[in-house]
Order: C-alpha cells, then sequence, then structure tokens
C-alpha cells in the first residue's frame, strides 16, 4: 500500500470533488497542476503577498516549500521572519496544497519555481532581452504579464507582456 | 479599611483592571502613529530626532540597501521593491493611514528591514528616529 488508508481516502475525496466540478468555478490555470485553483488563504495572502505576487503552493513540491519556511530569515537575499505561530499556520496550510502533479513533484534547484523544468519550458519563447525590460525586470515578477497572477490565475488569456 | 481608603484604592483597583484588559485585548489593537512614537521614545529614555531618523533611512550603512532603495528618498509615494519590482505603499504616516497603526506589524517590519540594510535589529530610539522623521513628512 503506497500511501495510508486515510491519505488515499482523503485523495480520492479531492479527486471526486474537482471530478464534480465543485471546485473549479472557471478551470482557468495551471493550478495545482490537479486541475483545481486552491483559493489563497488571506493570512498567506497578507504575509505571502507583501514583497512579491503571492505563489500558489502547488507550483513546488512540499519538501522545497518546507525548506522555506524553515528558513525564512534568510530569504532570497532578505529577511522575511515571522513569528513561529505564524509560520506553522502558513505551513500546515501550504503543505495541503505543494504540488504532487508528476511534473510539479521534482524539487528545483535553490528551490526557485522560475528553476523547475516545466517553468523554463513553458516560458520558452519568452527572449532573454524580454525578461531584461524594467516592466518585467525578473522572472520572479509573474503580474508583469500574468495580469491574474495576485488572483492565483495564471491562464495564458490574461497574459500581456509590457513593452 | 475605612471608606476613605476604599474610596482612594477603587479608582486604582480599576485602572489596573484596565490596563490588563488593553494587555489582553487582540495582537491588531489600532493605534496612532504619535502612541508608537511615544512608546519608542519612551523605551529609548530620551527624545527622538528627526533629522537622525532621515539619516538612518537614506543611508546605506555600508551595504546594498538603504531603506530608500525600496521606499524611496522621500517615502511620501508608492515606492517599489529593489528586487522584486512589487510596489510598496507611501511610508509616512499623512500620505497612507494605515502606516504605524498596528504595533506588530510595525515592529515585524522594523525587525526585517533592519536586518537588511543594517545587518542587525534598529534599537528602539533609532526606531523614534525613522518615526518621528516620517511623520514630520506632510502634505
Amino acid at each position: 500500500m503506497p500511501y495510508p488508508l486515510h491519505t488515499r481516502i482523503g485523495r480520492l475525496a479531492l479527486a471526486l470533488l474537482a471530478a464534480s466540478g465543485f471546485a473549479l468555478p472557471a478551470l482557468p490555470v495551471l493550478a495545482d497542476g490537479n486541475g483545481r485553483m486552491v483559493p489563497l488563504t488571506p493570512k498567506y495572502k497578507e504575509e505571502c503577498s507583501a514583497c512579491h505576487v503571492a505563489y500558489p503552493p502547488s507550483l513546488m513540491p512540499a519538501a522545497s516549500w518546507n525548506r522555506i519556511m524553515n528558513n525564512l530569515p534568510n530569504h532570497f537575499g532578505t529577511d522575511a521572519s515571522l513569528d513561529p505561530a505564524t509560520v506553522k499556520e502558513l505551513s500546515g496550510w501550504i503543505n495541503a496544497h505543494a504540488g504532487t502533479y508528476k511534473r510539479v513533484r521534482e524539487e528545483p534547484p535553490q528551490d526557485r519555481i522560475t528553476r523547475t523544468a516545466w517553468f523554463i519550458h513553458k516560458h520558452d519563447e519568452v527572449s532573454a532581452a524580454t525578461w531584461k525590460r524594467a516592466s518585467i525586470k525578473s522572472a520572479s515578477n509573474c503580474i508583469a504579464c500574468h495580469t491574474t497572477a495576485d488572483k492565483g490565475d495564471f491562464n495564458e488569456d490574461n497574459v500581456r507582456i509590457p513593452r | 479599611m475605612n471608606l476613605f481608603s476604599l474610596s482612594a484604592t477603587f479608582p486604582r483597583a480599576l485602572a489596573a483592571l484596565t490596563l490588563a484588559c488593553a494587555a489582553l485585548a487582540p495582537a491588531a489593537r489600532a493605534v496612532t502613529p504619535a502612541e508608537q512614537l511615544a512608546g519608542y521614545t519612551a523605551q529609548a529614555g530620551a527624545p527622538a530626532s528627526p533629522a537622525r531618523g532621515q539619516q538612518l533611512f537614506t543611508n546605506k550603512h555600508g551595504g546594498e540597501w538603504s531603506c530608500s532603495s525600496c521606499h524611496g528618498a522621500v517615502p511620501i509615494q508608492a515606492g517599489k521593491h529593489a528586487s522584486t519590482g512589487k510596489t510598496i505603499g507611501a511610508m509616512a504616516p499623512a500620505f497612507n493611514p494605515e502606516r504605524f497603526t498596528d504595533p506588530a506589524k510595525t515592529e515585524k517590519w522594523f525587525r526585517r528591514n533592519c536586518k537588511d540594510v543594517l545587518s542587525r535589529e534598529c534599537t528602539a530610539g533609532e526606531k523614534a528616529d525613522v518615526l518621528s522623521w516620517l511623520m514630520t513628512l506632510k502634505p
């Protein structure tokens, strides 16, 4: 048995929920790779989108997120420390929604979403010069082009690459 | 206990109870920037200096970033995060009424950003200096 029974039942329930269409008002997105767009909690939005767009937890596996959450005082060059209670609350939610889909299961180098194979593949038509535009600045600046990224929506229809 | 001492004790007990309730109130208790400045000044035990605050805010302190790198030299309008490019609302309370109304939030950001800029936490006196300068910025 690959997983404990309760985990399997949980997954089955989620799969059924997703299949029923209940969790898919618009089915826009890369979402969590399982076809569901998980709404971001207010706490996650408040704490994790102060300096950057709120990255959906589904974009990396739990192991990558856990390393990030355990090292917030050294967060990609800045101090993003939080009180222990908040770290615990956010980690629990992130773990529940981290990526499990086969392409997202890989732990990217430096735990950077932008270093995952699927990210690189999805953006291979974007030239190096485009990434360097002042209006974009960095591949981590999703919302520069994905205009609804702050809502966890990465639907290609909403992509506008700025000059 | 005579009647006089009872009447003198009661208001004090009430005051103590009120303080206790305030201490137990949710962490997000709203305060004013002036109240936070008074708190930092009392902790520092010395008056705040807006000029010193401006100096601290705009100086790189030998590192890569100053506070101004993300907040602008005079933070009366939105700034831009130096590495992510995300917009950051104005810091001066007169231009952004949300600023310095949540003590936990104020402490969180002083802790993080002082470590980013000065590689250490700021003292109560330094926080008082910065806040007093921000409060001098008016439309």
